[in-house]
């Protein structure tokens, strides 16, 4: 019981965590803890086998394929805090409430019989014993699965997989779409500056200056954008800069007349 | 054996709230993983009470129906996400208006 004793609360938390915490990945790291600790829970039960199991299979394959598609639809994908139906947190909240404690509280009034223990279940191997199970009581089961597993993978394959409606263009094709965008709108149909051109910093976070002075913010990579980490503004900038430069002037001033 | 169910009811609990209360559709998958995780301890403390290992096989076949299920349900996230652009489950509301 020492073991169920030190992992429980630890379990309690890593699940509460799982509902709570705002980032997705976040999440799937406390449910990654509920498993493995679950799976420390099956080895203190006499089932080393679904042990194993359970870390291979759930800890190994399904949370790495969650994290990959959380990394796949992107990390920054928020949850809205916003009630789509008035109220239904409260409700949420206090029906799993009231069936957790129902639930526990049926738990802790029932009478069980003296927990017999799996020695003599296990007394060839915990895996010897299952195996004897599999492969006659429920063979049928057992090769169901294998379709079912078949058929996951097969619907797996179909769902994920893009179709391409239209041809790839070809890049003769992207350059007569360029020049047509330039004598239409006036694109520049050339390679964006690199972030920094003309500017005071050559930085990423700098945008490149146009000729007039503009800044071009088309020169910034998207995701700095995205981070609202661009430099504002290049006026600013460079009255602030005009303002350090000047600062350190007359410091090196007063240093050199200390001298 | 008593501990063990209490966990497994709590652990439940909590996964039964959180499809509730969550928006992002990947965490509310992982909610449901919970809750069957959750069952899949009962099971073990069940097979264990009572001397057999059929609590452990049921325990097996939940893991591997979840597997597969898994799989679908991630993929059928990703077409969703591919056209939608967003994983809330309150976006997909297609058949509402």
């Amino acid at each position: 019981m020492t073991a169920f004793w030190m992992l429980a609360p630890l379990m309690v938390v890593a699940a509460l965590g799982l509902v709570f915490l705002r980032n997705a990945v976040h999440a799937a790291l406390c449910l990654a803890v509920v498993m493995i600790s679950l799976a420390v829970l099956y080895a203190a039960q006499d089932a080393p086998f679904l042990f194993a199991v359970q870390i291979i299979v759930y800890t190994g394959a399904i949370m790495m394929l969650f994290l990959f598609v959380l990394m796949l639809v992107g990390v920054d994908v928020s949850d809205s805090v916003q009630e789509t139906i008035k109220g239904q947190r409260l409700i949420a909240t206090v029906l799993g409430l009231g069936f957790g404690i129902v639930a526990v509280l049926a738990i802790g009034q029932t009478v069980t019989a003296a927990t017999v223990g799996l020695d003599g279940a296990n007394s060839n191997g915990n895996t010897w014993g299952l195996a004897q199970l599999l492969f006659n009581k429920y063979v049928l089961a057992f090769e169901f699965t294998s379709a079912l597993l078949i058929t996951a993978a097969l619907g797996a394959m179909v769902l994920a997989h893009k179709e391409r409606l239209s041809k790839a263009p070809t890049q003769a094709a992207l350059a007569a779409q360029r020049m047509r965008d330039y004598a239409e709108s006036g694109r520049h149909p050339g390679n964006a500056p690199t972030p920094g051109v003309f500017a005071r910093h050559n930085a990423v976070d700098t945008p490149a200056l146009l000729p007039d002075g503009t800044p071009l913010i088309d020169s910034i990579s998207q995701s700095i954008i995205a981070r609202g980490q661009v430099r504002e503004g290049y006026d600013d900038d460079l009255d602030d800069l005009l303002a350090q430069i000047e600062g350190a002037d007359s410091d090196t001033d007063e240093e050199g007349d200390e001298k | 054996m008593t501990e063990y169910l209490t966990l497994s009811l709590i652990l439940f609990t909590i996964g039964a709230v959180g499809v509730l209360l969550r928006r992002n559709a990947i965490v509310v998958f992982m909610c449901i993983e919970l809750m069957l995780n959750a069952t899949n301890l009962a099971f073990v403390s069940f097979s264990r009470q009572h001397g057999n290992l059929d609590g452990q096989v049921a325990a097996f076949f939940v893991m591997v129906v979840a597997a597969a299920e898994v799989v679908v349900g991630l993929a059928i996230i990703v077409s969703i996400y591919r056209t939608r652009r967003s994983t809330s489950i309150d976006d997909a509301s297609l058949l509402k208006s």
